[in-house]
């Protein structure tokens, strides 16, 4: 059933305070939120006799082999039995009762407890199951019909583990840029209400932004995110309201350290990447933390648009590639702070975007729509880390198999 | 294989501290009071007990052997036994060899839980790793949910119907009106159990226990001592224990009983027709059907039938949970695991708090514990037999329209 | 006689017959600053970052840190600033003698023009005329381009940029020498966000204010507001930059003096 659009709040009554599901976990099944965070199952497999594990341990429960390795899996599986909670000892859950959860035998092999998206059929029945970050930031596995059934985002278990745009509010903090501009586009095409696009030092011109600005669903706003005093002063006006925050506000320079000399290029990149999101985030962070309950559609996400650049250095890059990894580190800390709301924080990590400032780096490079789909996807994939495009892939893929040999790969 | 046989032990001294609802004390207080109460009603000191064993959820982060200088105990034999609903049946069968065995001379068993109003719910989110990881971010519903899995699988399975489970609630209760610790003194009626809200579907209210506080306990001693000291004691026949039995089953429909029911009643000499009164573990009823069928009252599946045929009450014809069972005494933690123990100890010494089961003489006493993810992975049963009655083997059959086909599993 | 002179400044000023007229922009973050292609090195406009307000970063006391660059709002121009004044002597704001901060002023007011087309050019003619009514520019004495600019509070329009770059008015090279050779100007100030014109880099020299008034040691001042209330002549400036080591120039309060008759 489509979602409707929600009524407007009632100014009288009040915001109920975030609360978030269980979040523990083993050190162990945390590999199951590493693989949903990038929106992937992945389930431990015994290297040495194949069979898959679940729930996640230390050793094989066939052979005791203890060389587990957290491989993808498509999740298909027959939900054998469910049930609706209608009674729960969790606050978060108490408020959303009642709750369906199931538990499916996997084609694979094991049997796992999961939510159950409302248009699962009663027990048996054929179902896929995904992993899905749930408000605790936590992976949890989501059994979904084995077919993609009309309107499924909008169950209302699986919205609590997404962030749709549809029918939120957003700010998206640099609209000069081309992906500025693109992330807008798909916001508004995605059904957000509302689109603030900040627009800093409004005497630049750049092409396309009018036509941004034109848009019905698009408010621009003062936005300048060096600028202390103008970041307090639009969260004073608007803090209140905002549900998503997309930060594609961004310098970017392509020095390293003997090609430029002075501090110019690099401050400015810190100023905006990193000092730029630590002020967002100081002014817009606590309204956002207080609003993640407020209704069907309150306050969910926090998009920052970083670079594959800040997992390694990129010398051709380097000072933003530095930007970007403080940006990242700040990010992280951000995550934390924001996860007792429930506020997803989602890091998007492009590769070289086609635009001005990569104009010498060799293709592939991502387009800012292509950049904009992945983020409004990620929203409603509720993912946390995002690597649009085939360089960012690579990227990913190198640095996770090993660090230092990227590392020396992007020194040569 | 032969199994040496318990011969020349006896469990004695069945005691109960009254349940509550929810306290103010610890754990330590409801053992302590166990023991104070073994020790009194055997004409014991304190020194002479020199085996201990343990069982509680709420002692932590004490174990038995805090809990040693907490009462200024110095056993040579001590054991810690976490095993929920198992533990009763475990700790019986550990004492019995050491004291058939000479490690100890006289073993107390304690189990026994405190129940602030806020235990229950700390404890489910960190029962076990595997709940943690992979349960209780799933809606927090507790035991309720996975239990809910469990017998929506078994009524689809075998055609069980809420009434049939309703029976076994609504004979409970009427056990349990006679037993003076059980927290649930009002009768129950069928519609009123078919009315409750439902708590996780097809889980509702009347198949969920109460957890409370409390405390279980025996003594385990040579049958010479306990005739020395004048206390009556039930012999052992024979016992069972299994974990994490068919683990390839992808739920759960039978427990560990299934594997071991042929060695059990070989070595008790008995077989199902023989045993006057079967006291489950009963934290949900689905788990008592599942027990009648793998410890050989009927056929596997054929449990909703055979509910149909008896009344379970003490008075009427297979008589089970005779003292009201968990479901209508309440749930004191690992005391739990203890109750149907305790009350059968209490049965065959002829001695009840509550009704009588008439002319019992040998009982089977059931455990099942620990939903460490998806299922229970402790599982144990003993047969007891009074002291009057020579040998298992009596030619008596409680239910004579299941016993041909009793001792298969699934 | 000096300390008589001295006195009765003191006492012009107390009695209100020396007006004082304040031709500072307020330093904001809001507040435009030069915008040069992003290849190039940029000023920093001004920021500014609380310390303590009274709270737990300092109970009783409030106060800001802030930063800009040297060429940010009101703000003073030094010969070294420019590469035809880098070996002058005494070309920096910590080097030039303090006498220079201090001087009579020529307002010459171009607001009709500056209104009527934003590219305006001061040029010789213009100057000659406005001598004819109100006399010969006297030596050492700052020229300042009145063009109403400042009345733009509007940052985009203050800026006026379209794809063509800056429209703002300035003075042409020719004026610009002739100020310099022809009337030993010891500055010139405008109102627009640099000494030139927004479309100088076209000029012959580019930028013939910075090129020509600072290569012959010569000042600037920018970002300049209040002309309007200035006379043609008889106004005392007093634009004394920040003593920075080796500076370019800096931002700075600038006062007007001017007698009430």
């Amino acid at each position: 059933m489509s979602l409707p659009r929600p009524p407007k709040k009632n100014p009288i009554l009040r915001t109920r305070a975030p609360t978030t599901p269980p979040g523990g976990r083993s050190r162990v099944a945390l590999g199951l939120t590493t693989a949903a965070a990038l929106g992937r199952l992945e389930l431990q497999v015994c290297r040495d006799c194949g069979t898959v594990q679940y729930p996640p341990r230390e050793a094989c429960h066939a052979c005791l082999s203890e060389r587990l390795r957290w491989t993808a899996q498509d999740g298909a599986g027959e939900l054998i039995a469910d049930t609706v909670l209608t009674h729960s000892n969790d606050l978060y859950f108490r408020e959303r009762l009642p709750w369906r959860l199931g538990m499916v035998r996997l084609d694979a092999g094991p049997s796992v407890v999961a939510h159950v998206h409302g248009d699962v059929g009663d027990a048996p029945a054929r179902v896929r199951v995904g992993a899905r970050l749930d408000r605790a930031g936590q992976a949890v596995l989501v059994a979904f019909p084995e077919q993609e059934t009309k309107d499924m985002a909008d169950d209302r278990q699986l919205r609590e583990m997404t962030c749709d745009p549809q029918y939120r509010k957003v700010l998206v903090t640099d609209g000069k840029t081309p992906t500025g501009q693109a992330v807008v586009r798909a916001l508004v095409d995605a059904g957000a209400d509302l689109v603030w696009v900040g627009h800093a030092e409004p005497w630049k011109q750049y092409a396309g932004f009018d036509a941004i600005a034109g848009l019905h669903a698009v408010t621009p706003v003062p936005l300048d995110l060096t600028d202390s005093r103008a970041v307090s002063s639009l969260a004073a006006q608007i803090g209140g309201k905002v549900d998503i925050v997309v930060n594609t506000a961004e310098h970017h320079r392509t020095f390293g350290i003997g090609d430029r000399r002075g501090l110019d290029a690099a401050r400015a990149e810190m100023d905006i990447n990193y000092f730029g999101l630590l002020r967002l985030a100081q002014d817009f962070g606590p309204a956002l933390k207080a609003r993640a309950a407020d209704g069907d559609t309150g306050a969910c996400a926090w998009v920052n648009v970083l670079s594959v650049y800040a997992l390694a250095n990129f010398p051709a890059h380097g000072t933003f590639s530095a930007s970007k990894a403080a940006a990242y580190s700040l990010a992280q800390c951000l995550r934390a702070e924001m996860r007792a709301s429930g506020v997803r924080v989602v890091n998007v990590f492009p590769g070289p975007v086609d635009d001005e400032w990569n104009q010498l780096v060799p293709p592939p490079k991502l387009a800012p729509s292509a950049l904009a789909s992945a983020i409004v996807k990620a929203l409603r994939d509720g993912v946390e880390d995002v690597f649009p495009g085939e360089v960012a892939q690579d990227w990913l893929a190198r640095w996770r198999d090993d660090p230092k040999a990227l590392e020396r790969e992007l020194s040569l | 294989m032969n199994r040496a046989k318990y011969d020349g032990v006896v469990a004695c001294v069945p005691v109960t501290v009254p349940y509550v609802r929810h306290s103010i004390r610890g754990a330590h207080w409801f053992l302590a009071r166990a023991l104070r109460e073994l020790i009194a009603t055997a004409g014991l000191a304190k020194s002479d007990v020199d085996g201990l064993c343990v069982s509680s959820f709420s002692l932590a982060p004490d174990t038995a052997v805090g809990l040693t200088q907490h009462l200024g105990m110095s056993p040579r034999w001590l054991d810690h036994i976490p095993m929920g609903g198992a533990s009763g049946i475990v700790a019986l069968r550990r004492a019995a060899r050491a004291v058939q065995a000479g490690d100890a001379d006289v073993v107390a068993c304690l189990a026994g839980d405190t129940n602030h109003v806020e235990s229950f719910r700390l404890m489910l989110g960190n029962f076990s790793q595997f709940a943690r990881d992979a349960v209780y971010p799933y809606g927090a519903g507790g035991p309720n949910a996975s239990f809910a899995f469990l017998t929506a699988a078994y009524m689809r399975t075998y055609g069980a119907t809420r009434e049939d489970f309703g029976h076994l609630c609504v004979a409970q209760r009427q056990n349990a009106l006679a037993f003076p610790h059980a927290l649930m003194k009002k009768p129950l009626t069928l519609d009123a159990y078919l009315a409750a809200r439902a708590v996780a579907a097809p889980i509702h209210l009347f198949d969920c226990v109460m957890p409370c506080a409390g405390a279980e306990a025996f003594l385990v001693m040579t049958a010479d001592r306990a005739k020395r000291l004048g206390l009556p004691g039930v012999r052992i026949l024979g016992t069972i224990e299994r974990h994490n039995a068919f683990p390839e089953d992808p739920i759960q429909l039978r427990g560990g009983w299934a594997m071991d029911i042929d060695d059990l009643y070989a070595q008790a000499g008995v077989g199902p027709e023989d045993i006057d009164f079967l006291q489950t573990y009963d934290d949900y009823p689905v788990i008592s059907l599942m027990q009648i069928e793998d410890l050989g009252f009927c056929a596997k599946g054929d449990g909703p039938a055979f509910v149909r045929r008896h009344t379970f009450t003490n008075d009427g014809s297979f008589p089970m949970n005779t003292s009201g069972g968990q479901l209508s005494v309440g749930q004191a933690g690992a005391a739990g695991g203890y109750l149907g123990l305790v009350e059968a100890l209490r049965q065959l010494t002829g001695r009840p708090l509550g009704s009588t089961v008439p002319d019992a003489r040998i009982g089977l006493v059931s455990g099942f514990g620990m939903i460490n993810y998806d299922r229970g992975l402790c599982s144990g049963a003993v047969v007891l037999a009074d002291t009057s009655s020579t040998t298992g083997s009596k030619p008596r059959a409680p239910d004579t329209g299941s016993t041909a086909a009793v001792r298969a599993g699934p | 006689m000096s300390q008589d002179t001295l006195a009765a400044f003191a006492n012009a000023l107390a009695t209100g017959s020396i007006r004082v007229v304040d031709l500072t922009q307020t330093l904001s973050p809001a507040f435009p600053q030069i915008t040069l292609p992003p290849e190039f090195g940029q000023c920093w406009p001004f920021r500014i970052e609380e310390v303590s307000h009274y709270d737990e970063r300092g109970p009783g006391w409030y106060w800001n840190n802030f930063s800009c660059g040297e060429h940010t709002g009101t703000h003073f121009d030094a010969p070294i600033h420019w590469v035809s004044g880098r070996h002058l002597p005494n070309n920096a704001v910590d080097t030039i003698p303090v006498e220079h901060f201090i001087g009579p002023a020529c307002v010459i007011d171009c607001s009709k023009e500056a209104a009527a087309d934003a590219d305006f050019l001061l040029t010789v003619p213009f100057v000659e005329a406005w001598e004819a009514r109100h006399g010969r520019i006297p030596p050492r004495a700052w020229v300042l381009m009145r063009t109403d600019w400042s009345k733009r509070t509007d940052p985009v329009a203050y800026q006026n940029f379209d794809a063509t770059g800056q429209h703002t008015p300035g003075p042409d090279a020719d004026v610009v020498r002739f100020l310099v050779e022809q009337r030993d100007v010891i500055g010139f100030g405008t109102e627009a966000i640099g000494t030139d014109a927004g479309q100088g880099y076209h000029l012959r020299p580019p930028y013939p204010c910075h090129s020509i008034m600072h290569g012959a040691g010569r000042y600037g001042l920018q970002c300049l507001a209040n002309l309007d209330q200035l006379p043609p002549t008889g106004a005392v400036i007093f634009a004394a930059p920040l003593k920075i080591e080796q500076g370019s120039g800096s931002p700075l309060r600038v006062l007007a003096m001017v007698s009430e008759r």
